[in-house]
């Protein structure tokens, strides 16, 4: 499929626009089903999918260090509310949050009226909103585990230093347990971005709304899905090894020492 | 390589398909998408109703073979009967040439244009590049309306693309739209109807240019059906000719 070559040459610009537009149409020459409009929809697709899981992930992680804490306090007033939020969101499927974010709030009677409707108007908020509260739901009970798992001598040498319980959440226990959460985290960012496949089903023109624009069009599945899994398998490497990367630099105080 | 690849399979799944004598059929499965009001729709008390559901049910009756209704959801609707999952599509497909490429067609056996449906309040007479400049359009996936609306409107309005009809709808009530383009009948029975708001349709109905709006509805079967293709068209014939057709006809848009 000649089509791959789309992604790189996007990202090139400025002089050579006319030179590589050229190539382009000439590599794309007799091919029916991936030409520059249908490419054009794609990397609408891409954008979209990038702005979207990026977006949830980055909101999803400020909710989730306040709500883990939360959950973690021995306090019960404290934990249970956020218990029950994580229990919720993550024991109801994802397209049914949206669903519920999406189609049900416009039966709020005088929605349309309120100030939030230029925001819940456009399918992108909603969806972004259902998004943020899954991840952040998943990732607070990743946090929870990794507080949960701080070493009891660390906790009690700082107490011995007299620190306070904030003091001790702030310098000794999240650092750790951030270190600790590093790979199931990264497995959250990489379900996120295959979760987010979903956002077609509200009308957003997402990699998957893309394919299945081509699809429906020239009734090709091969080539519509299979060029969209290739996309979704380069996004998840650039995370993998993103994350590969991270580990690397902030867990090397774990592995053993050569000398 | 990848190209290759895929050529030998599909090669492959050819060779296999045309191995396979076209045969006699005495039970026929047929693709629908449900809900399409009132071509296809479910009553209260959920039994398939409409009017292609009444005169597939009597031309199956009329060919003495037993039919039975398989749901499908219209973006997979032609991969759907090509891979087998039912032997006919009858759920207002409209015959055009790009179709054709794919599915052998019957005779039509209705005609029906689309049409422009928006709020009164939205206040334009007619559908073209200047009154839809920065408008929201919705339309169901990989309908002709889709493709009309992609090809003529994308560059200076949003377009929405729906899996059913009634997520347009549902959207439509909501705000999110500023107007729809779908099947004439389909909004008429579900926009114009409706009791809170006040629809009205754009501009005059629209069954040109040919090459988007085609020769009206067709019952689709495989390339190689030709057989079972020819009873529908006699039995659909002969529906006309007796009257039933005008009896099934009236009941879903009255005298005409």
């Amino acid at each position: 499929m000649r089509g791959y070559k789309n992604v790189t040459t996007s990202a090139l610009g400025g002089s050579e626009m006319l030179d590589i537009s050229a190539w382009f149409n000439d590599l794309l020459a007799g091919n029916l089903i991936f030409t520059p409009t249908t490419l054009g929809y794609y990397w609408e697709g891409l954008v979209t999918t990038s702005q979207l899981v990026f977006l949830s992930l980055l909101a999803g992680l400020v909710l989730a260090v306040p709500l883990a804490i939360m959950r973690s306090s021995k306090r019960k007033w404290i934990s249970l509310p956020v218990y029950f939020y994580t229990y919720v969101f993550r024991g109801t499927p994802l397209l049914i949050q949206l669903y519920i974010i999406y189609y049900g709030v416009v039966f709020i009677d005088g929605i349309q009226q309120t100030f939030l409707w230029p925001i819940l108007r456009e399918a992108f908020y909603p969806a972004l909103i259902a998004f943020t509260l899954n991840t952040a739901a998943y990732t607070t009970e990743i946090f929870r585990g990794a507080i949960k798992a701080t070493a009891k001598g660390e906790i009690e040498a700082a107490r011995a230093y007299g620190m306070s319980q904030s003091l001790m959440m702030r310098r000794i226990i999240l650092p750790s347990a951030f270190r600790r959460a590093l790979p199931a985290y990264g497995n959250e960012v990489i379900f996120m971005l295959h979760a987010s496949a979903i956002a077609s089903v509200v009308t957003l023109m997402d990699l998957t709304g893309a394919a299945r624009f081509v699809y429906a069009r020239f009734y090709a599945p091969f080539e519509a899905f299979l060029f969209v899994a290739a996309i979704y398998l380069c996004l998840t490497f650039a995370i993998l090894y993103f994350f590969r990367f991270l580990e690397k630099k902030l867990l090397a105080h774990l592995r053993p020492q050569n000398t | 390589m990848k190209k290759l690849l895929t050529m030998s399979v599909l090669g492959l799944a050819i060779a296999a398909a045309s191995s396979a004598q076209a045969r006699d059929y005495d039970h026929v499965r047929i693709g629908v998408d449900v809900p399409y009001e009132p071509m296809e729709y479910r009553t209260a008390d959920g039994e398939l109703t409409g009017f292609d559901i009444d005169l597939g049910n009597a031309l199956c009756d009329r060919i003495g073979v037993t039919c039975e209704w398989v749901e499908q959801e219209w973006d997979g609707i032609i991969p759907g009967l090509l891979s087998r999952n039912y032997d006919a599509i009858m759920s207002s497909m409209t015959i055009n040439d790009e179709r054709r490429q794919q599915v052998l067609f019957s005779d039509p056996y209705i005609t029906m244009p689309s049409a422009w449906f928006a709020p009164s309040t939205l206040d334009i007479t007619e559908a073209n590049e200047e009154t839809l400049a920065g408008k929201t359009i919705g339309v169901q996936r990989g309908t002709l309306q889709d493709n009309f609306v992609t090809d003529n409107f994308n560059s200076i309005a949003s377009i929405s693309r729906y899996s059913t009809a009634d997520d347009m709808v549902l959207d439509m009530q909501a705000q999110r739209l500023d107007i729809v383009f779908l099947d004439f009948p389909i909004g008429q029975s579900t926009l114009l109807n409706n009791e809170d708001t006040d629809y009205v349709v754009v501009g005059e109905q629209v069954s040109e240019p040919k090459e988007y709006f085609g020769d009206g509805f067709g019952i689709a079967f495989r390339q190689r059906d030709e057989a079972l293709a020819e009873r529908f068209n006699d039995a659909l014939a002969e529906l006309q000719d007796d009257g039933t057709y005008d009896e099934i006809f009236a009941r879903y848009f009255g005298e005409e």
